[in-house]
């Protein structure tokens, strides 16, 4: 019969593995919890079983420009986002000034992305919780954006879009006009949201005071991304340290203050991701409207790459938070070392210390507002 | 009695289990329909042609086709017995639900007692299929639904209570003939809840309790599929799991009929003496039945679930404490009117 192990304690434990196939741990994550009743006393996440060696893979494929398409698979969600730091840091290894125009259309890209994300993100987080509708409605959105990057890139998920140097290939004639009207059909959604989830007192009474995280704790855990400023620590890198053109724009970093519980719970970090893609919203107009209209997006793509030895490393703001590329180069055409700093990874280690001494329940909801993506954490 | 004399018995009895039957493979059909409603999409379309009319009947034919698995170090009797025990217990509550004023299966004067008494058996079944399955999710599951079931027991029994001393008898075909015609202000239907401001609270109390009862949102916590995989229901497939569902629909088709008998005049027509008579007795009955049960669907669809000791807290701290005052309240009002 069921197995319970007394560990010299006065109650019984129950050992149980949630994971790896289990409905919402979103993905291949494997916590083994120990439960007293219901009661978390200890989990301990368990990682790898999605590992596929990409960092080994980067340096072992035939030229630098064919490490963007692992890069596109760590995290699967936020493909554009990861792009992007990988072909930031290469150009500032090689020294390589890119187009105005390239670099609007990243920016651009790369918001798309991130509400993409995040819309994700919020849905599975409310489909966690039991709210199946709100999934759905975001899910809707999300599509129109992957029909904005599919007409551009031909893909709706792995993008492989940005090289080393400029783009694959110019946007679609549409994309202006399509990326206007998303954005302007979009913000309205995001009221709609608010009213079916955010404020609903059951979702309150399910995220609120649930999986406190300090921000002293944020930092000495060095988290990044929503799951920081959800503690109400203002840092993002397009704003602390600008990379690609963001030091043009004009947006807010929104943080968590604790208006529905204590700073730093499952809602904040939630409400975070929600604001973000306001914030978002206002950089792809600001881009649209500066973007020049004409220009050639390959004029500065290397026909080769050539690397002299050096190191670098670069790092961006994606929707999981700092993703940082080191990347070690010789003289061969290939990297001599690429290794990710995968936000996902660095955040999910704050599990444990987060979710002792909550309820089952509220650990779905405290993986679900970490919002990790295996496809990162095992790389 | 030789097998031909019990033939009309028999054909009596299976009467509620036809409806049972018709009335899930319409509402699982409906559910679905509700849900792409709700969330803006189609829901079923293809299967028999018009509105995917009968998916259903091809989920019910997937299901008969599945392999029944059952774990190797299950408690095996128990295992094969938990479903049927479920079902059994919700069928057998049928007996003493007043169809239409032609049809009842058993004319009890405890009917009312009678039913709660057997819906008990549900929780029952369900840490029976929880234990036997031998797996933690089941167990936790099976622990949730009992601690949920027996405590929801308390305000619904409340609640009925207080719609019992206003009728004056836990019959319930009785209950309903007092219902008919109309008010006295003439113009409403003479059914309970429009009889006592203190009654409109109690079916407040009464719809949540069955909510948790029949187990449905926001309070599905014995099968919450994000945390419990599948609560008690884990290890179950093909049919047996099938058994659970059909217990599930017909639990809520219950509670509901039950709703319809004590606050909405069961199967009194809404319109007085017209569209009035057993057969469009049986029409209203379950017209009003599948009003609250798509109102189930409804909240289903919108609201997110509650956490287990949140659960508690509304049943000991909110319901049971306001369904006590209120049953004094209705006791009352009953002796000064």
């Amino acid at each position: 019969m069921i197995e319970i192990v007394q560990k010299g304690k006065s109650r019984p434990e129950m050992v149980i593995n949630m994971g790896p196939q289990h409905p919402s741990t979103h993905g291949v994550l494997r916590l083994e919890v120990t439960l007293d009743g219901e009661l978390v006393t200890h989990v301990r996440p368990h990682i790898g079983y999605l590992h596929r060696c990409f960092e080994k893979y980067g340096e072992s494929v035939g030229d630098y420009g064919m490490v963007t398409p692992f890069t596109d698979r760590m995290d699967y969600v936020s493909a554009m986002n990861q792009e992007h730091g990988y072909v930031i840091a290469m150009e500032r290894l090689l020294d390589i000034e890119v187009p105005e125009r390239v670099e609007y259309i990243r920016v651009i890209m790369a918001e798309l992305q991130r509400i993409a994300s995040h819309l994700l993100a919020v849905g599975t987080f409310g489909l966690d919780l039991g709210a199946f509708t709100p999934f759905l409605y975001v899910f809707t959105e999300r599509e129109k954006i992957l029909d904005i990057f599919e007409k551009s890139s031909g893909a709706r998920l792995l993008y492989n879009y940005m090289c080393i140097g400029g783009l694959m290939r110019d946007v679609d004639d549409d994309f202006k006009k399509d990326t206007e009207e998303f954005v302007r059909t979009f913000r309205p959604k995001i009221t709609e949201l608010q009213n079916l989830l955010t404020y609903n007192s059951i979702f309150i009474k399910r995220t609120a005071h649930i999986g406190v995280l300090p921000p002293k704790v944020a930092l000495n855990y060095a988290a990044s991304g929503p799951v920081l400023r959800g503690s109400g620590v203002k840092w993002d890198l397009r704003k602390n340290n600008p990379y690609s053109i963001y030091d043009r724009f004009d947006f807010d970093i929104p943080v968590g203050e604790g208006e529905v519980g204590t700073l730093g719970d499952c809602w904040d970090r939630y409400i975070v991701r929600v604001l973000e893609m306001e914030e978002s919203c206002k950089i792809i107009e600001q881009a649209l409207e500066a973007m020049p209209d004409e220009g050639d997006v390959q004029q500065n793509v290397p026909k080769r790459v050539r690397t002299k030895p050096g190191e670098i490393y670069a790092r961006t703001e994606t929707p999981r938070g700092e993703l940082g590329y080191y990347i070690i180069s010789d003289t061969s055409a290939k990297p001599y070392r690429i290794k990710a700093r995968a936000p996902s990874f660095v955040n999910l280690s704050l599990l444990p210390a987060i979710s002792r001494g909550s309820l089952m329940s509220d650990l779905v909801a405290i993986v679900g507002s970490i919002d990790i993506v295996l496809g990162e954490v095992d790389r | 009695m030789t097998w031909l004399e019990s033939l009309p018995l028999a054909v009596f009895v299976m009467i509620p289990l036809v409806i049972i039957l018709i009335y899930a493979l319409f509402a699982i059909w409906m559910e679905r329909k509700v849900a792409g409603f709700i969330q803006d999409r189609l829901g079923p379309m293809r299967v028999g042609g018009w509105h995917g009319w009968a998916q259903s009947f091809a989920d019910l034919l997937k299901l008969i086709q599945k392999e029944d698995i059952i774990p190797a170090e299950a408690s095996k009797f128990l295992f094969r017995f938990a479903p049927f025990l479920m079902f059994a217990a919700s069928y057998a509550a049928f007996a003493v639900i007043p169809f239409s004023s032609a049809y009842m299966g058993s004319n009890i004067d405890i009917g009312v007692f009678y039913l709660l008494a057997i819906t008990s058996l549900l929780t029952i079944s369900v840490i029976m299929a929880g234990w036997a399955s031998n797996n933690k999710w089941s167990l936790l599951g099976a622990m949730r639904t009992a601690a949920q079931m027996v405590s929801y027991e308390v305000p619904t029994i409340m609640a009925v209570l207080s719609v019992i001393i206003v009728a004056g008898s836990l019959n319930l075909m009785t209950v309903t003939e007092m219902q008919s015609g109309n008010d006295t202000l003439g113009f409403l239907p003479n059914w309970l809840i429009f009889q006592n401001p203190f009654l409109l609270v109690a079916f407040v109390i009464f719809f949540i309790s069955i909510l948790a009862e029949s187990h449905r949102v926001p309070f599905d916590l014995p099968e919450s599929e994000s945390e419990l995989v599948a609560g008690f229901q884990t290890e179950y497939s093909g049919m047996r799991w099938a058994m659970f569902m059909l217990a599930e629909y017909a639990d809520m088709l219950l509670l509901s009929l039950l709703g319809a008998v004590l606050f909405f005049g069961g199967w009194n027509s809404p319109f007085g003496g017209f569209m009035d008579g057993p057969i469009w007795g049986f029409f209203w009955f379950m017209f009003k039945g599948m009003i609250l049960v798509f109102v189930m669907m409804w909240i289903r669809w919108t609201l997110p679930r509650y956490r287990v000791d949140q659960l508690m807290y509304l049943c000991w701290s909110i319901l049971i404490p306001l369904s006590f005052i209120n049953f004094v309240l209705i006791a009352l009002w009953e002796m000064l009117f």
